[in-house]
């Protein structure tokens, strides 16, 4: 090993420093947090209040039902686009990554126009049927998943081309059907990437708000998921912004708690376990 | 040892870092000498309603051409948000809101001294254009109705629930109308435009808002009369927050909108004159 130089050294220390001031300025916002609503003490009495739970239950239930479906749907798309070539895929590989570039509000907007009431199909529905999707808990399904659910597929397609395709044809040769060779080749050994990209669909859609608050509406028990309560909360609402802090502590909560799940199973999977 | 002293360099890198960046925020404030104190020289942010948007950014254009060193920023949003904001030090010199209890919880926190009144303003009833299930103020109870409204704490959120209690009294449309207009309630709305945007949309029946917001979409949507007996007037209070560090151009700025070139520019865009 060569000896450590003057400017190796400064190497270093400006890595240090920097990592040391980028994890404060993630540190701080969650200490504030924390600490505002130690020094409120009204955090348990918000939590148990029939609009926090509603909100945090709808959060729960909503971003579980639009990360199954991001993965009923996405799984199938991202082992096409990983595997296969054919016309037309640039487009869909493109039109999968737009909403992550895409502002949530645009999304939101792209939804009322398509979906609303006088929207390209939300019209004719209306008109045949007279069902509405607008104000509606589907909506905000709907929101999380067009804003989630591209990062599930984009992690699951990466996942999918670090699978060696000789593996499955291994497989195929020993007699495995085609979904025998991915459910026992394929996905164990995308794991990794697939389980990313559910944490990260997960996420996006617990955090969804510009789109559902466009798309959907507010209102308690229906739309009103926990990033729309905060904001209520915060611009005044009965809870207040004791109730914006202790709502997102709350999330932070749950938000940590997701996380350490799936390091467990990940870490479970990757030591075979 | 050597991670104490890669500790150490660190902590004399941050040292410095912190001294530099308060030594050149320090040299911000060593503004050039002023020579002549009655002209009035910097910015000013001023927090309005969400309501108040056109004719503010009109005002703020016709007193910075009245004072040429002078910049007026605006943040408009629901009364509601920029009182927290202020609250929370947000770096308001002004704050124009379009209620009076708004305007008192940054009273109550010391943030404003002196609030006056400048403006009023009509609810109006909107619906989309067409032939909707609401054509009059009295179909907000039918049922199946979507109703949009501002959220309570929003000024015309607060408004409308009085409209909607005004009209629920002996003698009145029925004792359980506001009950049932409010079982029919879709969305509470962060502001007084997504209310509107919602009906212009189409998405929603009806909603309660300004008639001075209704300009901005007239092409798409009708408005209806909410009855004088149950209608509400809104009355906007502004006032300079204590934290301004520009008092004087935040005072003028008061003065100017309380002013008759103020009040001009405010009933052009349909605003009523400050009701006693």
């Amino acid at each position: 090993m060569r000896s450590t130089t003057g400017a190796d050294r400064t190497a270093i220390t400006a890595v240090a420093v920097l990592t040391a001031a980028f994890a404060l300025f993630f540190l701080l916002p969650f200490a504030g947090l924390v600490e505002r609503a130690w020094e409120d003490g009204r955090t348990f009495e918000i939590w148990r209040t029939q609009q926090a739970r509603d909100a945090l239950f709808l959060s729960l239930w909503t971003s579980t039902l639009s990360v199954g479906l991001a993965i009923a749907f996405g799984t199938p798309v991202a082992y096409l686009l990983a595997r296969y070539r054919f016309p037309g895929r640039a487009v869909i590989d493109a039109i999968v990554d737009l909403p992550i570039v895409l502002p949530p509000t645009v999304a939101g907007v792209a939804l009322l126009t398509a979906f609303g009431r006088r929207g390209l199909i939300g019209e004719p529905i209306d008109n045949w049927t007279g069902f509405t999707f607008g104000f509606r808990t589907i909506a905000v399904v709907m929101a999380q998943l067009l804003v989630a659910a591209p990062f599930y597929v984009r992690a699951a397609k990466a996942g999918f081309e670090g699978v060696d395709a000789q593996l499955e044809r291994v497989a195929y040769t020993l007699g495995a059907s085609r979904m025998r060779a991915f459910v026992r080749v394929v996905v164990p050994q995308a794991w990794p990437s697939l389980l990313a990209g559910v944490i990260l669909a997960w996420s996006r859609a617990m955090g969804e708000l510009g789109a559902t608050l466009i798309f959907a509406g507010n209102l308690e028990g229906k739309t009103q998921t926990m990033p729309l309560a905060i904001i209520e909360a915060f611009e005044g609402s009965s809870l207040g912004l004791a109730g914006a802090i202790a709502l997102s502590l709350a999330l932070l909560i749950v938000a940590l708690a997701l996380l350490v799940v799936f390091r467990l199973i990940a870490g479970r999977a990757a030591s075979g376990v | 040892m050597r991670s104490l002293h890669l500790v150490v360099r660190a902590g004399f890198v941050v040292t410095v870092f912190v001294a530099f960046f308060a030594a050149s925020c320090g040299g911000d404030k060593a503004e050039a000498p002023v020579d002549d104190p009655s002209v009035l020289r910097g910015d000013i942010t001023v927090y309005a309603a969400s309501s108040l948007t056109a004719a503010f950014k009109e005002l703020g254009a016709t007193f910075e051409a009245a004072n040429p060193e002078v910049t007026v920023a605006f943040s408009f949003g629901a009364s509601s948000t920029l009182a927290t904001q202020i609250n929370e030090g947000a770096p308001a010199d002004v704050f124009a809101s379009a209620d009076d209890v708004q305007m008192d919880v940054v009273v109550k926190n010391g943030n404003v001294a002196k609030p006056e009144t400048f403006a009023s303003n009509t609810p109006v009833l909107v619906i989309p254009r067409g032939n909707g299930p609401v054509q009059s103020f009295a179909d907000l109870a039918k049922p199946g109705v979507r109703l949009v409204l501002a959220a309570p704490e929003v000024p015309i959120g607060n408004y409308a629930r009085q409209i909607l209690a005004n009209a629920s009294i002996q003698g009145a449309v029925s004792l359980d109308f506001a009950a049932r207009a409010l079982g029919n309630l879709r969305s509470n709305e962060p502001n007084v435009r997504a209310a509107l945007a919602k009906v212009q949309t189409g998405e929603a029946d009806a909603a309660i808002v300004y008639a001075t917001d209704v300009s901005t979409a007239a092409k798409d949507v009708d408005t209806i009369d909410i009855p004088p007996q149950y209608n509400v007037e809104a009355s906007y209070p502004i006032a300079a927050t204590t934290a301004t560090k520009n008092g004087p151009i935040a005072n003028a700025f008061v003065e100017f909108v309380l002013s008759p070139v103020g009040q001009s520019i405010l009933q052009k865009y349909g605003f009523g004159p400050p009701t006693p």
